[in-house]
């Protein structure tokens, strides 16, 4: 084992040369690019031996992840914000051909307008598409649950595609001290792929693109591939339990900091989840007695685990990085999905949406948060959803737009720059 | 926890500066975080770089918005309001400009008074700024007053290693002697603490108005708006064509440029638009009777006010 510096990219790559990857199909996107960059270098050096092929686009290339994947060798890619969105008829498909492989998403927000800046809104958008989702809050995690993914995409019962996501900037450009297992360690963990029945051969031809017209047998394809996914939380804690017994480091479905004994809790995804956890200490440390509630599988949601950890708590402050148009964030959603009637279930679900394109969640907002929190829950109120947004912030904005009125009549008037 | 934020312009080396600091940092046994910070990427443009350091793991993410140490490899950015160099800096603060003008200067012309030091002009000459990352570094670590001119040695050894001996040891002995020059002044910086969860200015959230569509589309109502932006102000290497060996092929320079900065006039000569030439040196590489010359803008712009004077 050896501790360096890697960014959220760097550990990504490591996770696909320690699952001894075979075949890599890529296409490239900001903030992505470097995980393929890195794998194309160790292939050029022989530091490992597998096939990278770049595809014409993210929509074939996820077609050439699971087609190679439905071969029988092990499969590993990556991909970012719009380029997801650019595969998305396929990810939808080849979740359905039941070709367990690992694909990275360095989230990023959406156009319009584009954007550099991470949220979740990408990731999101592949919530139903059958692909089961790890979201990432450290680089260690990022390559630890690419190691994990692994197994759990090829695990018998499970059968499906996963994504790794991690955010962008904030991990993928961010180093921090990694922890990159010894090769021959991870390579038992992973272990070889048993693609079992899964042979498709040239020789051999089989169809992937089964048609079935009539809902019965459709309903039945579909519905299996629900219970599969649902299953597969039971095999997440199983390869996450052998992974901490190899590796010493327990990666639970949701990730529980200072919650145990908190009355209040935070609830947040991804990498912005570890601002929360420091905000957490600085409310202790003034006898606030709050924790965070970090779910790390969106996919399957861990709704069951959810209901014990939040039962008799106070409040609850969900703060969703990504927006649901018309309805607002989608964690919040869920997550009351899945406590409504529960016995128990905390009487306040607070929700927030902040950090859209990578916009900053200060400490002071966190103290906020909470301080509504506890306020809410003594009035037995609960308030409307939040948008962290400042005055500063939106008279920043109103300028611009003055910018725009005048330059538009300018254009108006005839007047041009030059 | 220190917190370190490195100014610069694209191609300057800021990323790099960053790791080899925090590398360093990580030498001596600290927690660390770097990352670089900038838009779509091109030379010339501001971009940031930052570091954190701790004993403990460290939560905090994202930009640095109390910095304990801001470095500014390029002084000609502390005017430009997207920079963002003096952002969040008070006395706690220490600051280190590469700079030809003295200390009080800045200090005044800032409005600060805290601790700031200026990189001495020896220790590069103010062209290219092919090193200014490992001098800022051996300046900041020495600073810092917390990483040893082993684990700097190594830092740089380890973070440059795939550009050669003769580079690692030019940045090497850059470094060093910046280190070096710091030597008085060694430990200058203080990590910064926390911000409280008892004691704190609290956010002041708007909630958001309705406007309708023609208000809040994000579209730009102004045709030809990159002309009113003067990208060649983000240039550090001027190109300079020398009309007496330009052989007037009429398409090569104007071709390559990425940015349609060269027009050709009805002669065949081809003509530079410096308010929009960001820089980028390809018609340089691609002219061929090599009849564009490449200099330092901080030089051209001197020549220029020399002409302008007389």
């Amino acid at each position: 084992m050896t501790r360096k510096l890697l960014t959220g990219n760097g550990a990504a790559a490591w996770g696909a040369r320690l699952s001894a990857s075979d075949y890599i199909p890529a296409f490239p996107i900001t903030p992505q690019t470097e995980i393929i960059e890195t794998l194309a270098g160790w292939i050029d050096n022989s530091d490992l031996d597998a096939r990278l092929v770049t595809l014409e686009s993210e929509h074939s290339m996820i077609t050439a992840a699971a087609a190679a994947a439905s071969t029988g060798v092990r499969v590993f890619s990556a991909t970012s914000s719009q380029g997801l969105l650019y595969g998305m008829e396929m990810l939808y498909t080849v979740a359905g051909w039941r070709s367990p492989f690992v694909l990275v998403n360095v989230s990023r927000g959406l156009a319009s307008p584009i954007t550099l800046g991470p949220d979740h809104n990408d990731i999101m958008a592949a919530r139903d598409s059958g692909f089961l989702q790890i979201h990432c809050a450290t680089c260690q995690e990022v390559l630890d649950s690419t190691l994990i993914a692994f197994r759990l995409a090829e695990h018998t019962r499970v059968r499906l595609p996963v994504i790794v996501n991690l955010d962008g900037f904030y991990l993928s450009f961010t180093r921090e001290p990694v922890d990159i297992p010894d090769s021959k360690l991870a390579r038992q963990y992973v272990g070889d792929y048993d693609a079992e029945n899964i042979r498709f051969r040239a020789s051999a031809p089989l169809s992937q693109a089964v048609a079935v017209l009539g809902g019965s047998p459709y309903s039945y394809f579909r519905y299996e591939s629900h219970l599969a996914a649902q299953d597969s939380l039971e095999i997440y804690h199983e390869v996450t339990e052998e992974f901490n017994q190899l590796f010493g480091r327990q990666y639970d479905a949701i990730d529980c900091y200072r919650s145990d004994d908190a009355d209040y809790v935070f609830v947040m995804m991804g990498s912005f989840a570890t601002k929360a956890k420091e905000a957490v200490d600085q409310l202790r440390d003034t006898g606030f007695a709050i924790g965070l509630l970090r779910p790390r599988l969106m996919r399957p949601f861990p709704a069951q685990i959810f209901q014990q950890l939040l039962a008799c708590k106070k409040g609850v402050a969900v703060i969703d990085q990504n927006l649901s148009m018309g309805m607002g964030g989608v964690l919040h959603s869920e997550l009351a999905a899945s406590l409504y009637g529960q016995a128990h279930a905390p009487p306040l679900l607070m929700s927030y949406i902040g950090g859209l394109g990578g916009r900053d969640i200060s400490s002071e907002e966190f103290f906020e948060i909470a301080s509504e929190l506890r306020l809410s829950a003594e009035q037995g109120k609960t308030p409307p959803p939040r948008l962290l947004y400042t005055k500063t912030e939106l008279r920043e904005v109103r300028k611009l737009q003055a910018v725009a009125h005048v330059e538009r009549q300018d254009l108006d008037e005839g007047n041009t720059h030059e | 926890m220190y917190r370190i934020r490195f100014h610069g312009r694209g191609g300057q080396g800021m990323k790099t500066a960053s790791r080899i600091l925090g590398t360093a940092f990580f030498l001596q046994g600290y927690e660390v975080q770097d990352a670089p910070r900038y838009g779509a990427e091109r030379r010339g443009a501001p971009i940031f770089a930052y570091v954190r350091a701790s004993k403990d793991p460290i939560n905090e993410r994202g930009i640095i918005s109390q910095p304990d140490l801001v470095i500014v490899a390029d002084d000609s950015l502390v005017p430009v309001p997207g920079a963002g160099v003096i952002s969040g800096i008070d006395a706690h603060t220490v600051l280190l400009i590469n700079s030809d003008e003295d200390p009080d200067t800045w200090k005044q012309r800032l409005n600060f008074n805290g601790s700031l030091f200026t990189l001495p002009v020896e220790t590069e000459a103010r062209a290219e700024l092919r090193f200014i990352g490992a001098t800022c570094t051996g300046a900041a670590a020495r600073l810092l007053g917390v990483i040893s001119r082993d684990a700097l040695t190594q830092a740089i050894r380890q973070e440059l290693a795939e550009l050669g001996d003769a580079i690692v040891e030019e940045n090497l002995s850059r470094a060093l002697s910046a280190f070096g020059l710091m030597e008085a002044h060694a430990g200058t910086v203080n990590a910064g603490s926390v911000v409280s969860a008892h004691d704190y200015q609290r956010p002041q959230w708007v909630d958001l108005p309705f406007d309708q569509a023609r208000i809040s589309a994000p579209a730009i109502h102004a045709a030809a708006t990159s002309i009113a932006v003067k990208t060649g102000l983000w240039r550090t290497m001027r190109p300079l064509i020398d009309y007496e060996h330009c052989n007037r092929c009429w398409w090569v320079c104007s071709t390559f440029c990425p940015d349609g900065a060269i027009n050709v006039d009805d002669e065949g000569y081809p003509h530079i638009d410096y308010d929009h030439c960001k820089g980028c040196m390809v018609c340089v590489a691609q002219c061929p009777p090599h009849a564009i010359a490449s200099i330092p803008e901080q030089d051209a712009q001197a020549a220029d006010n020399e002409e302008a004077r007389a």
